[in-house]
Order: structure tokens, then sequence, then C-alpha cells
């Protein structure tokens, strides 16, 4: 039996695309890793190294490029370092001036090198076990000042902000956060104890609300050798800080800073701080809390300027038994037969591209088997059934209470059909159900194989072995709690992401363990299979997510720029982006092409635990632990809608089928559901809040919230819409 | 406020005290001061940077608990060997000790005999996980089974009725509390103003759906017809589902109407299923029948103290529906009378206004008598005892006298039991001992002798049934002071507490715990008793009241069996008062489960709810 789906060709037409950012990321994952791997020349990194040609020419990326060479150099990989500069394309000598430059810039090379390409790669280097040295991230912090005036300085700047215009009052306060954790590092860093412990206490209380978690960290943090192995730390030092103020609020700042020659914060300023200025009216206290709450600030605004194909894919060719042919009986016939006439109408439909899709062969998507095409079919003649949903006509909810499951169930999935459910629990297994009257059967031994007619029309049906009928069955093989849990679209694979770092892919034909996929090195928090199969994205404690195909055992991609742990991941429907969502209070949007961070959303309160893409692609709605739900407009980069209701952290999130309701799910034992239709419609996409960003958000969470359904102490942890558009819930019944 | 936590967490640092202790525990002995503070704010750190990662395990787990397991995981990504041992589920018992100006907080390690461990059976396998599902929201509308939580909860039906003018169904609350808020915003549509300024009381609806309607057709058919079994799953179902509350004015005109035809026609029979109907209403955990006891109460009280029950006085057994109804009554005035509505003292008023007439008639004077004595011992010492005489000397005009009827002379006879069954076990506890004849016959005219006899019976059993009790009662004897309580529910790993039983006395589903399959119907629950013991004479008087609880029988039965259950327990209140309890410093409390019967564990509650009411279990808890 094929562990993987056989479709060789795709591979080497992906590796063709890849890019060279992924190129300098994937070596400084397998260095961290110190597995030695890059030495072997394996298909992915030589492969994407030698793609670099494509993209070369922009001069940053070539200084990063620089980089890594200096670095394999420096750790005697030789012959990397010749393979590389080749496929690259760099004449010999061209290491030499910028090597030199590299290594007197600090202590070690790793961290100059890194320091290039910004915050992104050294915040994957941190999460390795060999930090970079820390006193070069740290160094920044060794200025001096007078302690004693740490307090003087900051109260100033208070009573400043306190007393300019309302205005600017709302913008400029937004310094206070990165100034007060900014400076409380830096008396932290140069020994000045007890002084820290005086600014903290005097000060902390200032801060908004939904830092507190942050300061909980900070609190705790009061001697220079804790600041070494600190992430939360690190990330906060090597990420500047963003602020977005107006024009005049920053002139206004600047003004007072500089005539009271108040060098101290002004240096941080500069230092540690990346002010956004914009044009424009300064916005409001509404509107900046909407969107701060992320450990590193606001999104900049070209963060979000990328042009996203966020279209649907042409659906491919397929002849289809269309409406004229609803009688049941013709169904077995139709399938087969195949209707030129129709099948063009249909292609001239869809001819009409998008100009927002993506083109059909961007990424390379694996080709449709005759099982995948029957499954459309009936995917669509399910679709043909499908209820309309609305405010009027609310779904039916159908809740699967996992019973006696001991506050052991961390993740649970349903296949698109909705004929399977899987639950990842906490000690280590994976139990697969079926909830039709269709058994789970395992496939026959080869030996017994053997013996089977292989001309035989049902040859598929002999293959199993009867006596395995049973309900549900059990994957054992992980090590530590199964925290995310993925079917394959074609209903064969399963995926399981757990806490002893790996991923592993399940036949669900054999019902045994096909390939775990090493990577992570620490807990995986989250994984997904992408709506077209083969690939899947992974992300974890490391901070970065990683994209896989089912046939390689290493990564196609690694998203990497999150600050703190990668806590939930999803496919775009077109399968060509990646969000994912972090415990720093992001959703970043990947390009699963070039693996660049396309998107940013910053506003999320809490770390994030649901993510779900509305079925026309445009739009993304997230859910964190400070129980609200944001929705988002991928085309714009814009936050448009928040739904408040629930009163603890949302674990899930689903669109109905068509995209009218939002229904979400929560720890607090209900189940939401919210009139989407009309929350995208009150959209005002205007061009100056497109342009700059600054979004009004209408407070209607309770006109959007068409009903609450609650359990009886059930958290609900997974929702699905079936094709009807029936929605499924899946929980653990605490007594 | 936040502020003041934030410094809180800014200070939290072990005390070096700690630091020296653990040192010496590992053989380091004279550490030095400043080496300890370097130690101690170390640790502090790192056990913080371990307790925060180890919650991001517990948000990824799904819990909102923190789990040893947790924080192994935690030790795990700082490659730190995990803890071994720490495999408690429910919570780990440090224990506190001080001496010597130091105070230690530790774990009690036991050592544990291996063959103790071989020896000891196999506990019960933990069942599987296993997969139900049910129907959370029918297009939109949640449908009222046992698998949902009950449409209306307990509360805001009490709410309701007692003050129904500051209830605002939570939804609606939140709707005004939002257009307050647009209110306060610029620009409310003048309809938002309108409902924000005058706050409606919600019209509840009383259209029953289709299978409601069939529901109700099914149960009342069941509980009034001629199949027994059908009768039982009937009143069980009424007694456990949750969503009946929208049916409560159907069943209620049912019932009412139903005596009333059928005490006209003396049909006894249905006159007890209708009133076992009240019991199993009153049982349910999420009705509150406040709102219908207008039409319940008359019911029940005509099926106390009607002259006539039944077709053949002289035959049949209306004492039996008379007693079950004269408990209903009590349990209701338990239940229900507050200082506005006064049920109890209205009831209390029109049982003595006609018991005291000289017409009535015997069934109606026993009914009285019988609905008084069910509203405890208070009741009986002041109104019951000191009418002992007057009433005697009627009995002894009816027994001894010339012949007049053969019915007025069952009734009297069944009075005189009557009044020695419950005044006997009163008498014992308010009167002293000696128990002399001749002084009865003084007090107590010519029920005295008998009563007596019967005073004197009951105080021995009450010794012998001690010494029972104590052969199979279960002390607890640990360090905290929680009852661990056995269950039979599917709890599992946590079990139930039984502080939080005690909390919440008046909550009948922590005594009998539904099980996670809604579907089959709730097993039998075990019965606790809770009772206080102390040392001192007094013992043994409490303890008759548990042994004599242990006749209980399934309630469904009409015969008054269950009366042993409620009444002594009611006892133990007035016999070890306030004053008393007060005095005795110790006490134990003693947990009895009950072999699981098919009772409802319904007749402990009200003793519970007095135990609480008579502040014994504040009161002992912390003792």
């Amino acid at each position: 039996f094929r562990a993987v789906p056989d479709d060789g060709g795709l591979v080497d037409a992906d590796e063709d695309k890849d890019i060279k950012t992924e190129a300098s990321n994937d070596s400084w994952g397998n260095n961290n890793a110190n597995d030695g791997r890059l030495l072997s020349p394996s298909p992915g990194s030589s492969a994407s190294a030698g793609s670099n040609k494509s993209a070369a020419g922009a001069s940053e990326e070539q200084q990063t490029l620089l980089a890594v060479l200096q670095f394999l150099r420096k750790n005697k990989l030789t012959e990397s370092v010749e393979i590389l500069r080749r496929e690259a394309g760099l004449p010999e000598d061209s290491l030499e001036p910028k090597g030199a430059e590299s290594s007197g810039a600090g202590s070690g090379g790793a961290s100059g090198g890194v320091d290039l390409e910004g915050g992104d790669a050294s915040s994957l280097l941190t999460a390795g076990e060999d930090q970079p040295d820390v006193n070069v991230v740290l160094s920044a912090y060794s200025q001096q000042g007078d302690p004693a005036l740490y307090e003087v300085y900051y109260s100033g700047l208070k009573r400043f902000i306190e007393s300019v215009l309302d205005c600017h009052r709302a913008e400029l306060s937004q310094v206070f956060y990165p100034l007060f954790v900014h400076m409380y590092l830096e008396l932290v860093y140069n020994n000045h104890e007890s002084e820290a412990k005086a600014f903290f206490e005097k000060f902390s209380g200032d801060q908004e609300c939904y830092y507190e978690d942050d300061l909980r960290v900070l609190s705790s943090l009061t001697k220079k050798e804790h600041m070494r192995g600190n992430e939360t730390l690190l990330d906060f030092r090597t990420s500047k800080f963003v602020l977005r103020i107006s024009r005049d609020s920053y002139q206004l700042l600047k003004r007072h800073l500089q005539e009271r020659q108040n060098n101290q914060i002004w240096n941080i300023i500069q230092e540690h701080l990346y002010i956004d200025i914009f044009d424009g009216m300064p916005r409001s206290k509404s509107q900046i809390d909407a969107m701060s709450g992320s450990l590193a600030g606001e999104a900049k605004r070209e963060a979000n300027k990328a042009k996203v194909y966020y279209g649907l894919l042409k659906e491919p060719e397929i002849e289809l038994p269309l409406d004229d042919e609803d009688e049941e009986a013709e169904n077995e016939e139709g399938k087969p037969k195949k209707k030129k006439p129709k099948k063009d109408s249909l292609g001239s439909k869809s001819k009409k591209q998008d100009p927002n899709a993506p083109s059909q062969n961007r990424i390379p998507l694996p080709e449709l088997k005759d099982s995948d095409k029957l499954d459309k079919i009936m995917y669509m003649k399910e679709a043909t059934k499908r209820i309309r949903l609305g405010p009027d006509n609310l779904p039916s909810i159908c809740f699967y209470s996992f019973l006696n499951a001991y506050q052991g169930l961390t993740a649970v999935d349903f296949t698109d059909d909705s004929s399977l459910i899987a639950g990842g629990f906490a000690d280590s297994t994976v139990r697969v159900w079926s909830v039709t009257p269709k058994k789970l059967r395992k496939v026959k031994s080869a030996a017994d194989l053997n013996l089977i007619d292989k001309e035989s029309d049902d040859v598929l049906e002999r293959i199993m072995d009867e006596k395995t009928a049973s309900e549900s069955k059990i994957l054992c093989g992980h090590s530590g709690p199964v925290y995310g849990i993925s079917f394959s679209p074609d209903r064969n694979y399963l995926l399981s992401s757990s806490e002893d770092g790996t991923v592993r892919l399940w036949s669900l034909q054999t019902f045994t363990c096909l390939v775990g996929y090493k990577g992570h090195n620490y807990p995986v928090w989250d994984t997904q299979f992408s709506p077209h199969g083969y690939y899947f994205v992974s992300g974890g404690h490391d901070r970065v997510a990683r994209l896989w195909a089912t046939d390689h055992y290493q990564p196609l991609r690694m998203f990497s720029g999150h600050l703190a742990d990668v806590t939930c991941t999803r496919f775009h429907p077109n399968s060509n982006y990646v969000a994912t969502g972090s415990s720093d209070r992001t959703i970043r949007l990947w390009d699963v092409l070039n693996g660049n961070c396309v998107r940013i959303f910053t506003g999320h309160k809490g770390p994030i635990h649901a993510l779900a893409f509305s079925p026309n692609g445009k739009f993304l709605a997230s859910g964190a632990t400070d129980g609200r739900v944001l929705l988002w407009d991928i085309g714009h980069g814009l936050m448009v809608g928040e739904l408040k209701g629930h009163t603890d952290t949302i674990y899930s999130l689903r669109f109905s089928r068509d995209g009218e309701i939002l229904a979400s799910g929560s720890m607090d034992n209900t189940v939401r559901l919210w009139d989407a239709t009309k929350a995208f419609d009150d959209l005002e996409t205007d061009d100056f809040t497109a342009a700059t960003g600054h979004i009004h958000l209408q407070d209607n969470s309770q006109e959007l919230l068409l009903g609450t359904y609650m359990t009886k102490s059930t958290p609900v942890i997974h929702l699905h819409f079936t094709r009807r558009n029936l929605l499924l819930a899946a929980g653990a019944y605490n007594p | 406020m936040a502020e003041e936590r934030r410094q809180k967490q800014c200070s939290v640092i072990l005390p070096t005290e700690s630091m020296k202790a653990m040192a010496e525990s590992v053989g380091v002995g004279q550490l030095q001061e400043e080496s300890c503070v370097a130690i101690s704010e170390e640790v502090s750190y790192r056990i913080k940077e371990i307790a925060q990662d180890a919650l991001k395990f517990m948000h990824h787990g799904k819990r909102r608990k923190l789990t040893t397991s947790d924080i192994d995981n935690a030790l795990k990504l700082k490659n730190v060997e995990p803890l071994y041992g720490f495999q408690s589920q429910e919570f780990i018992p440090f224990r506190f000790a001080s001496g010597g100006g130091r105070e230690l907080h530790f774990y009690e390690e036991r050592e544990v005999d291996l063959s103790d461990i071989i020896n000891t059976p196999l506990p019960r396998v933990p069942l599987d996980v296993s997969l139900k599902a049910h129907w959370l929201s029918i297009e939109g509308v949640q449908p009222a089974i046992p698998e949902n939580p009950p449409p209306a909860p307990k509360e805001q039906q009490k709410a309701e009725s007692t003050e129904p003018l500051k209830v605002a169904k939570p939804g609606q609350e939140e709707e005004a509390a939002i257009q307050g808020k647009s209110q306060g915003a610029t620009a409310a549509d003048g309809k938002g103003k309108e409902k924000g300024l005058i706050r409606l009381k919600p019209r509840s609806t009383h259209e029953l759906s289709v299978e409601q309607q069939l529901y109700y057709k099914e149960i009342t058919e069941a509980c009034v017809g001629s199949c027994e079994a059908k009768r039982a799953e009937a009143l069980q179902s009424i007694a456990t589902d949750p969503g009946l509350y929208q049916m409560l004015p159907r069943f209620s005109t049912f019932i009412s109407e139903g005596v009333r035809v059928n005490v006209v026609q003396n049909n006894l029979a249905l006159l007890i299923y209708l009133m076992r109907m009240v019991k199993a209403l009153m049982d349910n955990p999420t009705l509150y029948l406040e709102k219908y006891l207008h039409e319940l109460i008359p019911a029940v009280v005509t099926c106390i103290v009607s002259k006539q029950l039944c077709l053949r006085p002289d035959v049949d057994n209306h004492w039996a529906l008379r007693d079950f109804a004269a408990r209903l009554m009590a349990q209701s005035c338990k239940t229900f009378s507050t200082t506005t509505n006064n049920i109890q003292s209205r009831i209390t008023k029109t049982f003595t206004k006609s018991w005291l007439d000289d017409k009535t008639q015997w069934t109606t004077r026993y009914g009285c008598i019988a609905g008084l004595a069910e509203l405890g011992p208070d009741v009986i010492k002041t109104l019951i005892l000191p009418r002992l005489t007057v009433e005697g000397a009627r009995i002894k005009a009816v027994m001894e006298g010339p012949v007049v009827s053969n019915i007025d002379k069952i009734g009297a006879d069944h009075v005189q039991s009557l009044l020695l069954k419950h005044c006997a076990s009163v008498i014992a506890k308010i009167r002293p001992q000696p128990d002399n004849v001749e002084q009865y016959r003084t007090d107590y005219g010519y029920l005295g002798p008998m009563l007596c006899s019967h005073v004197m019976k009951a105080r021995t059993q009450a010794a012998l049934q001690a010494q029972q009790v104590n052969r199979t009662t279960l002390t607890i004897t640990q360090p905290r002071p929680t009852l661990s309580v056995s269950q039979s529910g599917l709890s599992g790993s946590t079990g139930p507490r039984t502080p939080s039983i005690i909390k919440v006395p008046s909550s009948l589903t922590l005594m009998s715990p539904r099980p996670g399959t809604p579907s089959q119907p709730s097993p039998p629950a075990t019965k606790y008793i809770v009772m206080a013991t102390s040392a001192g004479t007094a013992t043994t008087q409490q303890v008759i009241t548990l042994s004599s609880s242990q006749s209980a029988s399934p309630v469904t039965s009409t015969v008054p069996s269950a009366t042993s259950t409620l009444q002594p327990l009611v006892k133990l209140e007035s016999g070890s008062g306030p004053g008393l309890t007060g005095s005795r410093p110790l006490q134990k409390y003693i947990v009895v489960s009950l072999p699981s019967s098919a009772s409802s564990s319904l007749e402990i509650l009200p003793c519970l709810v007095q135990l609480k009411t008579q502040g014994l279990f504040g009161l002992n808890v912390k003792g």
C-alpha cells in the first residue's frame, strides 16, 4: 500500500517554484535542530537553494544570502557553502568583504546575519537551543541613565500626554506601554533591581488591561540573568514595537521631548519603537483599542498592502449529473457517462475568471483521482439539497458529546462528508468513529490480499477485512497529548499533531501510522490538511508554522515571524494561503508560493485559538481567549467586525456552506450563531478606510447574534457544517 | 483594583525559610542568608515561568483546571525531568505544620506496604470513551430534552414567581443593557428608547408544540391508566425531565380538576395516582411550582381532609392517601412558604379550625391531625400535645361508649394510633425520664398509658439502633474537613465533595447525579444520610433517627413508611437544639451510604435543609 499520494511530478514543479527566502529559513531551521541534515543535500533545501536564481536581484536578499553563506562557512560546512554559492551564482570572492564586515559587527556572525533579515529569522533562532549571543541583543540596553531619574522621565511624559488636546491624547497614550517595558528592562539590565521594582509598581497599573499577561511575565523578571533565555523579552527587544500615530501627534511628542532634552525617552523611541506616521485625523481611543493588544504593537500599514489572491480556484471540470437528473436511479449510470454539452456549459461558466483568484497552477495541486471525482459529484448532489440558511432559517445543531472522556479530549475533527469523527486525547491516543451505519474496516493482511482475485469488479470491497469491522478504532503512536487533528479531504488519511513534537500521518485503510513528520521539536499545537489534500500545515510552540507535503519528510515552507507559539493554523479555501493564529495575539496570512507573510492582523487581546475562512475566501474570522470573534477583510487587510458575546475562550469557528451564518463554539458551554451576511454587508468600505486602515466598528454584536445554545457542562471544541448545512458540534461532557 | 493585584504579583516570592528547610532536607546545613535570598528569588522566577507554560498546556487541553500533567509538560519544554508521583486528579493534599517558629507546607507521603496494594481488589475499570449525539437545536429552537440544560433554570422560575417585577429573562436583560447603551450614545431609534425606558415583563408563551402535546397526552394517560409499569415510567419522566416548565400549567389544571371530579365519585385509586403526580412534580429539580400552588394546594388538602374518599370507607385504606397527601403538604410548606404567602400558617389555621369543630367527622379529624403532625415536631408540641386530653376523651367515648357505627369506631382507632405514633417521639424528647404511667395519665388523660408505653419503646429502640449504626458507619478522619462520599454516578475521577452538598442543600441534582447518557432513566441514586453525632448522652437519641431511616421504602408506595425517614431526622433538630449544639464542640459527621433502592433521595433532603437552617453544618465543618 502506498503511503502517500502518487504524484511524483508535482514535487519537481513545486521545487522549481521555491524561492530564496525559504532557503535561508530552511537552513537556519536545520542548524537549530543540530541534526546536520544540511550536509547531505536534501531535496528540499538544495532544490530550493537552486531556485535562488529566479528571485535574486533585490539587494536585501543578496545580503541575507551572504549572511547565510557566512554562517555556513563559520560552522565549517564547506560543502554546503560551495553548493549554495554555486546555485546562487555568486562569484567566489563575493563573500569576502561581506564576511569581514559581518564578523566585525559583533561577537557572533550568526546574530549579525540575523539582524540583517530583521526580526523574523532571529526570533526563529531564539527558539532553538543555541541562543544568539544575548549580550549582543541586549547591548542596546547598556546605555546608562541615572536610574533614579527614570520615574521622573516617565511621569513627566505622562503629565505631558495627559495635558495635550483630547484628540492627540489617545494616540500618544500608545507610547506608554512600550516605553514602560523598555525602561523597565533597561533598569533590570543595568542591575537596578530595586528601582526597577519601584518603577514597575508605580506605573504598571496605568497600562491597558489587555497587556496584563505580558506584565505578569515582566513582573517576575527582576534580574539580568533572567533576561537570558526569556523568549518574550527577546522578542520584545528584537522586534520593534509598531505604533501608528498621526503626523500632528507625532510632531507634538517630538517637540516636547526635544524641548525637555529628554534623551533617555527619545533614544528608546528611536531605537525600539517603530512609529508608523500617517497624515490625517488622529484616531480615536476606540479605534486604537480595536487594533492594539498584540505583543508587538499594530501591524505596519505596508505589511498589509501586498496583493492577496483571495478568490476561489476554478472548480475542476467534472461532468455532473445536473438538475435534470434528479432521479436517484439514474445516478449510478450518470456518473461514468461523459456528457459533452454539459461539460462545455460548465466550462464556459467558470471561464469568467475571478480577478481576485490566483491562477489555477499558482501552486501545483494534486490531480483529481477517480474517487475524488466521485466525491465531488456527491458533493454537488448534496449541495443541491442544501438548506438556505439565514436569520429566519437557522440551522439545526446536532451535538456529539464525548462521554467518559475524563477531561482528556483535546481535539476533534469531522470529515467533510461528516461520515467520520476523530478525537485526539490527552492520553496520546487518537480515536476514529464512524457516525454512519458503515463500520470501519481494515484492509486485509498482505498474505490474505494475495488470495484475492485482482480482476474482479468489487476488488475494493474484497480487500477489506470484515472481521475487523467496528464503530471505532484507536490509533496509538504519539507519546503526548494530541492537540491537533485533521482528516484528508479524500478520507484516506488522518493527521495528528502532538505534544511530543511530531505530526503523524495515519492511514484510514489500515489504521496504522504511515509517517511521523519531525521538525518542530516542541509541542505541535495544530495541523490541518489543505482543502485540496497533499499539503498540510502545522504550527507549534517553536513559533514556526510549517508547510509539508505528505510525501516529503521535510517541510516545504517554514513560516516564521510570530513572536510566540503558533496556536492554530488554517488553509485558505484556494490552498494558496495559510492563516496562523498565535499567542502573540496576531494573525498572519502567509503565501504558500513564496513563504511571505502577506497580512498581519492585530486586535485580539489574548491568544488566538480559532480561525475560519468564509467559503468565498474573502473573509477570515478569528476567536481568542478574550471571548471575542473578530472578522477580517483579507483583500483590504482590515478588521471589519467584532462579535462580542462569549464569556470564555472560543475554540471553534465555522461558516455555513454558503457563508450566511457564522457559528462559534466556546469553553463557556455555548454555541452561538451570528449573522455573517449582515456583518459583511454593513461594511463601509470606502476608499478612505481602505487606504488608512482606520476602521470604525459599530457595536452591533447583539443584532448579529442569532442564537445562543447552552450545552450541559460541555465545552464546545469543534463545529462543522455538513454539506446540507446541518451544524455538527462536538465536545466532552464534564460531569 | 487591578493595580493592587499586580503589585501583589510582583512581590510574591518564596520565603527564605523554605529554602533553608529544603537545603536541610538534602543535607546542606547552614545556608547563608544571602544565598537563601538569591536562591528563593531564582526559584520563584522559575516556578512562575513554568506555571505560565503550564497554562499554555491547559488552554490547549481545552480545560479550565490546571493539572499536574500540564506542569510535567511544561517541565519537559524546559528540558527538565518531570515530577513523578503526583498523579492526583483532584487536589494535592498539602499539609500544614508549624512549630519552632517555622511554618511548613508539606506533602504527606505515607509508606505503602506493597502487599496491601497487591491484595486490594482492583478498582472498577473506568468506562471507555463513547460518543453520543443529540439535538442541541432544531431549526433554531432548543428542544427540551434531558441532554440539554433546562430552558428556564429553577432559580429563574423562582425569581419570576416571587419577584415578578425584578426579573427579566437573561436575553432581555442584555438587550435592555444594550439599549441603554445605544441610548446613551448619540441617536438611538425611537423604538429602542421606548424599550429602554419601560421594561415589560416578558410574556411567556403557553403554546405547546405538537411533540409536547403528544407527550402530555401520553403522560397523563399513563399516570391515571391501569398499567402500573407505565405509570412508574411516566412518573419517573415527570420527576426528572428538565423540559416540563411549559407544561406545568396543564399538569396543575389536570390534577386539580382530576381531584375535584374523583372526590365526588369517591375514586380512591385515581386520587392516589394524582397525588403521586404532585409528588413527581415536586421532585423534579428543574421545576418551581410556586405559581401553581393555588391549584395544587386545594387538591392536596382535599385529599387530606375530605369526609369521604372512597366507596367503602370501612374497608378501603384511604388513611394511607391522607398520610401521603399530608406529607406532600408538609413538603410544599417547607419549600414554598414565604412571609408573603404564609402558606404554612394558613394551612395550620385551616387544619386546626376543622379539628376543633365538634361536628367534624373522624375521617376529617384524622386528616387534620396528620396534616398538622407532618409539619414538624414544633407544631406537634404546640398544637397537638395540649389537645391530647380532649381528643383522648373523645376517642374513649367512641371506643367504650355505646356502639354508634362501625365507621366511627375505625376512625377513632386510626386517630388514636396516629396520635400515638406522632406524639410518642416528640414526648420522648421533651419529657425527662423516667416514664411513669400515672403521671402520663394525669397529663394526657385516656391516651396517657398507651403513650407511656410507646415512649418507652421509642427510647429503647433508639439505644438499640445506636449500636447497629455504629457498626455500619464510616467515620471520616481526614485532615481536611472534607467528607469523602462514594458515589454511584458516572463522575469517575471527580467525585463530588461533600462540602458542595452542604453548601447547596436545596439542589437535588447533587444528590442524584444524572448520567451523561440521558436516554436511559437515571440509575437509582445512592442515598446518603449525613448526620451529626457527638460525645455525650444525646448520641443515642440522634442515632435512632438514622437507623429508622434505613427502613425507608420506595416513595412510590402509598404506605406511609417513608415518614420514618423524615420524621425522626426532624427530631434530631429539636432534640439537639441550637443551644445544645453550640455547647458541644466536638462533633463528628457520619456518612452512611444506603443501598440504592428505587426510591428517590428526596426524603433526606428536607432534613439536610433543616440541618442547614439550624446552623449545624456550618458549625461542624469548621470545627
